[in-house]
């Protein structure tokens, strides 16, 4: 971390893969896009273990989390992940979304990821309102 | 010596012998671009299915085995749950299904004249390298620098470690006396937006590593670029390179069709398809990994497999080897520079590679693995080459011009990542006309 006389006061994003998904290009890219929404962003990678991702939004306690994934497997494991993010009472409300290739066979089922916890699933391809006009929305200090 | 035109006598004409590299060196010598898939499958009849396609393809082959993403991050639990559920995997668990099995899978259809590379992206790839010895396998890739940094969490120290592992796991006794074969990824690295130079020098660097681990037979990788120019005068530099470092081993270059976001339409994905054929034919690179055109939609089917193959050979079988001169933009003494900068840090080539990351000497753009220094930055320029904006601190500064760092906005990035993919599907649409 470095030393910084002024305090950032820019809220704060998570942004994270799953815990088999190497892909970084869309984190690379979805970095770029939430620091011009306005937000400081913690970039955890490629291969996030799932510990990692509830460590990191509890000390963090960031105003968006968001997961995106491009391998195919982002439906079980996203699944997964918001389940244990939920299970947090810190985390209760905070906005969480979801993004990307989800699925093996072309889009996943977006309801089955509202239902497990996510506020948004942005489905690669699918039509639906957009991803910025979502954070602005759902996040009162975005840009 | 079109491979098209004969598909039923071609298989008979295979060169025998064992071995990979062996394989590929006598298809090279006789003219002919060994063509591969990226396919992998979690059920074992559609996996052999998918291999007995790829050998009987109207072109030279080899096979592939591509591994799933949960055996890719050690998640072996989660792909045998998989097995056990009868759920669909993004690839072949090679490490969770029985050797039995696997070796079912293989029987009859890996040989001599069919060898059958394993592909994966692990950092820690000890148990997948017994897996496939287990089965009877010898070829795979990686390495500790390309499957660590753009694919997982794994500390580059650690990663050496581990490949010093595989490299000794994958030379044990044959009954064949195969020489393994091992292909450094080196020339991939994040697929996209990163100089030639380095990703030869990483290439060069890893095959040196693994030639210190005792391999004798080794391919070289490159992944197929923003301009076709500046990737044929990239070729040849790291061939030159290596004939220069690697005098006493078996080596060849194995090109990548491109591999960031591909022409969505079907003529223009054939058309880079095609033009990377012509590349790799052009100079001098005896394999190419295809794409095939569903690629940016899904993951293709076995016959959308065969038909990439098919079509890469056909474009390779029409083009001529060139003897024509490259412009020299100074890609060959950056990377020199780099490779050099590197070997002396340590006698240790493993060694050497951790020192030059926590130096930054070298450094892959883009790249978020907490070793890499993550301060060089690139552009594509007008032509689309790839140029330098930020070198940091890697030992190129007097060879290369950086730019500079304007602020690259997500429209700049988004701009230079789908940039093959536009100029393609255009292409794509003229040619139509």
């Amino acid at each position: 971390m470095k030393l910084n006389n002024t305090i950032d006061e820019r809220p704060c994003a998570l942004l994270t893969s799953v815990a088999s998904d190497s892909h970084t290009w869309n984190l690379v890219y979805l970095q770029l896009v939430l620091e011009e929404l306005g937000f400081r962003v913690t970039n955890l990678g490629a291969c996030t273990p799932d510990e990692l991702i509830v460590d990191e939004s509890l000390s963090m306690e960031p105003e968006l989390i968001v997961v995106s994934s491009v391998n195919g497997h982002g439906r079980a494991e996203g699944i997964r992940v918001v389940r244990q993010l939920r299970s947090c009472p810190e985390l209760a409300v905070t906005p969480i979304v979801i993004g990307g290739k989800l699925g093996i066979c072309g889009a996943a089922d977006a309801t089955s990821l509202r239902d497990a916890g996510f506020d948004a699933v942005f489905e690669d391809g699918a039509a639906g309102h957009s991803f910025p006009s979502f954070v602005r929305s759902s996040c009162a200090r975005a840009a | 010596m079109s491979v098209s035109a004969a598909p039923t006598t071609h298989t008979s004409q295979r060169p025998a012998g064992a071995g990979f590299g062996q394989f590929v060196a006598r298809s090279h010598g006789s003219g002919q671009l060994v063509v591969q898939p990226r396919m992998g499958m979690s059920d074992p009849r559609r996996m052999r299915a998918g291999l007995l396609a790829t050998k009987h393809a109207a072109a030279t082959t080899v096979g592939t085995i591509t591994v799933d993403s949960y055996t890719r991050v050690g998640d072996h639990a989660a792909a045998s749950q998989a097995l056990a559920d009868g759920s669909d995997l993004n690839g072949y668990p090679i490490v969770s299904q029985d050797a039995g099995i696997t070796r079912g899978v293989l029987d009859r259809v890996a040989a001599g004249d069919f060898p059958v590379q394993v592909r994966h992206g692990a950092a820690r790839a000890q148990r997948i390298v017994a897996a496939l010895v287990a089965a009877g396998l010898d070829a795979t890739e990686g390495g500790p620098v390309s499957y660590c940094l753009p694919y997982s969490r794994t500390h580059l120290r650690d990663s050496v470690l581990c490949w010093r592992q595989c490299c000794e796991l994958l030379m044990a006794p044959r009954a064949d006396r195969a020489q393994p074969h091992l292909e450094t990824f080196g020339g991939c690295l994040l697929g996209q937006l990163c100089p030639p130079s380095l990703l030869i020098a990483v290439s060069v660097l890893e095959g040196l590593f693994f030639r210190q681990q005792g391999l004798r037979s080794i391919s070289l990788s490159y992944a197929q670029q923003t301009n076709s120019a500046q990737d044929a005068e990239a070729i040849l530099a790291l061939r030159r390179i290596a004939a220069c470092l690697l005098p006493d081993v078996e080596w060849h270059i194995v090109l990548y069709t491109y591999m960031g976001m591909y022409p969505a339409t079907r003529r223009g994905a054939l058309l880079l398809l095609r033009e990377s054929a012509r590349l790799a034919v052009r100079t001098g690179a005896a394999r190419l990994v295809v794409k095939t055109a569903a690629e940016a939609h899904r993951i293709p089917t076995i016959a959308e497999n065969v038909a990439a193959l098919e079509t890469a050979a056909a474009a390779a079988a029409a083009a001529a080897r060139s003897g024509a001169e490259v412009a020299d933009t100074g890609i060959h003494a950056e990377a020199c520079a780099l490779v050099e900068a590197v070997l002396d840090l340590d006698p240790d080539v493993g060694r050497a590679l951790v020192r030059a990351f926590s130096l930054g000497y070298l450094d892959v753009p883009y790249c978020l693995h907490p070793d890499n220094q993550g301060r060089s930055r690139s552009y594509l320029d007008e032509h689309g080459r790839l140029c330098w904006s930020e070198v940091g601190s890697m030992p190129i500064r007097g060879i290369s011009a950086p730019r500079g760092a304007a602020r690259m906005t997500s429209a700049d990035l988004l701009m230079s990542l789908s940039y093959v993919q536009r100029t393609f599907d255009k292409k794509g649409k003229s040619w139509r006309a």
